[in-house]
């Protein structure tokens, strides 16, 4: 089983993510389950979602402890919420940021992790340019099935378009697949490095 | 066909399925996404003839149910925590008139202090209302059971509550298949009221009813509840033929097979148990689960078939009878076997989650006998040791805290 559990703030799409996640496994003939950490959510509270993905039935409904991936869409959370905890050794983070982990203040965390299965990158950013809002989740999508390999990126476009109808799905797709592109970089990078 | 949905949106299409011709219902989460999605079907035409009444109250949405039901209408509603409460009297005259309403309960804690998370307390509060009570164990059996529930509601003439645990399951986006409407038409045919309230021919339900006749009204009741104890297997087994999946019916055992230490637990607890049971078999613990899907009337000869091989129980209340410990492990206790240890687990109240490591850590301390009879999973004693050392002296025990 691989297990995704999304950090981030009300109205940013964390449970959105979650859940188009799922459904870019079930695409892809996978077993996904998707939920929210269920609060009294509000624009700008910190909220977490998770997602389950395997190749059999999923039966457990409590939170994920311990994830195989990290997906982080406040960077400014990093220090208020305890990020980490659990995450596997040999787990994944994405977080979108323009900063590296080293300026974010955890390069403690990503020295005990592979350096090939991290990632910044300025989803906002992207998603802004466009998708024209700022709403980095499928971009972050696009990012962690060019990183994990858990999902493919046509799984995900899929999902996307699923999600949102029309001239808005391919403006997702396009900054999906602009973020899988900049993981593929960021990996050839550090492999000719 | 399975689709990855929503546990709500699925409920709603299995309820659409049966083709309601009344929903009523007043929003409160966590069970408001249902009732919107049938609102939504209402609306466009698809669920058509049925109308969707907005009401101002819980205790409306059941009284309207009641009219509906007995207009001679397939009636629906939806409700949780509070919004259960609230409704409560008219809950009793659903039953008592023998309207074979089904309404979803999105379960989640009572305050107060106010909590909008998920645990059993409210269908515990009403288990004994003269309602059936179905526990869904995950999203595919809550689509299941409400198909099921008109039925059964139907030819029993006894209103039916199907119990779905909020956000756990209600929020979760999985993999369901929703029956397609043939085969659910086949299964679950058109209502045929037994009694029809009608203005050309006029008649009264629910008069008055003096000592001469009370007991005996009271004792068909018993009676007709007692009867779906017969037909939810049956029933079962006929969904299983129309969808071409099983379900149980009123228990359903996993890894019985010379389980010395039995678990019983009914709702969303069930798939994360099961987990927790196949790591304590690989690890030479024996140990296997009972889902109790009919909770009220209580199944006591099928629990007490399942449980006649348990040298140890362990029961699993979400629920706390405040002062006494778990309601599902009262009624476990009487189809236990004589002289059989029976540890009841308060777990997982107000939104506190049931992990598969806190189970298995309590189901380790359980087969090495060191449960006591009423253990809390993941108490938090550093919460609590204050005002425990002052309860003692009975003086300075005072209210405010426990409701802060």
């Amino acid at each position: 089983m691989f297990q995704v559990r999304i950090h981030g703030r009300g109205g940013q799409g964390v449970v959105t993510a979650a859940e188009t996640l799922s459904v870019a496994a079930f695409l892809d003939g996978r077993h996904a389950q998707a939920f929210p950490s269920f609060g009294s959510e509000r624009m700008g509270a910190p909220v977490v979602a998770f997602c389950r993905i395997d190749d059999r039935p999923i039966r457990s409904h409590d939170p994920i402890a311990e994830p195989d991936a990290l997906i982080i869409l406040d960077p400014t959370l990093v220090h208020q919420v305890n990020l980490f905890s659990g995450l596997q050794p040999d787990g994944y983070i994405v977080v979108n940021t323009e900063r590296t982990f080293e300026d974010l203040g955890i390069g403690g965390v990503a020295a005990r992790m592979r350096r090939e299965r991290l990632l910044t990158l300025p989803a906002t950013e992207v998603a802004q340019r466009v998708i024209g809002r700022p709403v980095p989740n499928t971009v972050l999508l696009g990012a962690l099935a060019e990183l994990t390999g858990i999902v493919p990126l046509g799984a995900v476009v899929a999902a996307v378009h699923r999600r949102f109808p029309g001239a808005l799905g391919d403006a997702n797709e396009a900054a999906a697949t602009e973020a899988a592109g900049y993981a593929r970089a960021a990996r050839e990078a550090l492999t000719d490095a | 066909m399975r689709e990855q949905i929503e546990g709500s949106q699925a409920v709603a299409r299995a309820v659409a399925l049966c083709r309601p011709q009344v929903v009523c219902a007043y929003p409160i989460t966590p069970q408001t996404h249902i009732v919107e999605a049938l609102g939504a079907r209402v609306k466009e035409g698809s669920l058509a003839p049925c109308q969707f009444i907005n009401v101002e109250s819980e205790f409306a949405a059941m009284s309207v149910s009641i009219g509906a039901s007995a207009g001679g209408s397939r009636a629906y509603t939806a409700t949780a925590s509070q919004g259960l409460l609230f409704m409560a009297e008219a809950v009793y005259n659903a039953s008592g008139l023998g309207l074979p309403i089904v309404m979803t309960v999105a379960n989640r804690a009572i305050g107060a202090p106010i909590n909008i998370w998920n645990d059993h307390s409210d269908s515990m509060a009403l288990r004994d209302a003269g309602w059936v009570q179905l526990f869904a164990a995950d999203n595919q059996s809550a689509v299941d059971l409400h198909i099921q529930a008109f039925r059964l509601a139907e030819e029993l003439s006894v209103p039916v509550m199907v119990c779905v645990d909020g956000f756990s399951l209600t929020h979760a986006v999985e993999g369901i298949d929703v029956p397609d409407q043939e085969s659910v038409d086949s299964f679950l045919p058109p209502f045929v009221p037994r009694q029809r309230l009608d203005p050309d021919e006029p008649v009264t339900i629910g008069a008055m009813v003096g000592p001469e006749a009370f007991t005996e009204v009271r004792y068909l009741a018993h009676a007709r509840m007692r009867r779906a104890l017969d037909l939810m297997p049956v029933i079962a087994a006929e969904f299983a033929a129309a969808v071409g999946r099983g379900g149980g019916g009123l228990v359903e055992p996993y890894r019985l097979e010379g389980a010395d230490l039995v678990v019983v637990a009914q709702g969303s607890v069930i798939g994360t148990l099961c987990d927790a049971i196949d790591e304590l078999r690989d690890e030479g613990i024996s140990v296997g689960a009972l889902a109790v899907t009919v909770y009220r009337p209580f199944p006591v000869d099928a629990v007490r078939a399942a449980l006649a091989g348990a040298r140890r129980v362990v029961v699993i209340d979400r629920a706390l009878a405040t002062g006494e410990g778990g309601f599902l492990a009262a009624d476990v206790r009487r189809a236990a076997p004589a002289g059989t240890p029976l540890h009841g687990v308060i777990a997982g109240l107000g939104g506190r989650p049931v992990t598969r490591a806190s189970l298995r850590r309590c189901l380790e301390e359980a087969s090495r006998g060191l449960l006591g009879e009423l253990a809390w999973l993941d108490l938090d004693t550093t919460l609590i040791e204050k005002e425990l050392a002052g309860l003692p002296g009975g003086t300075d025990v005072h209210a405010g805290p426990h409701a802060g």
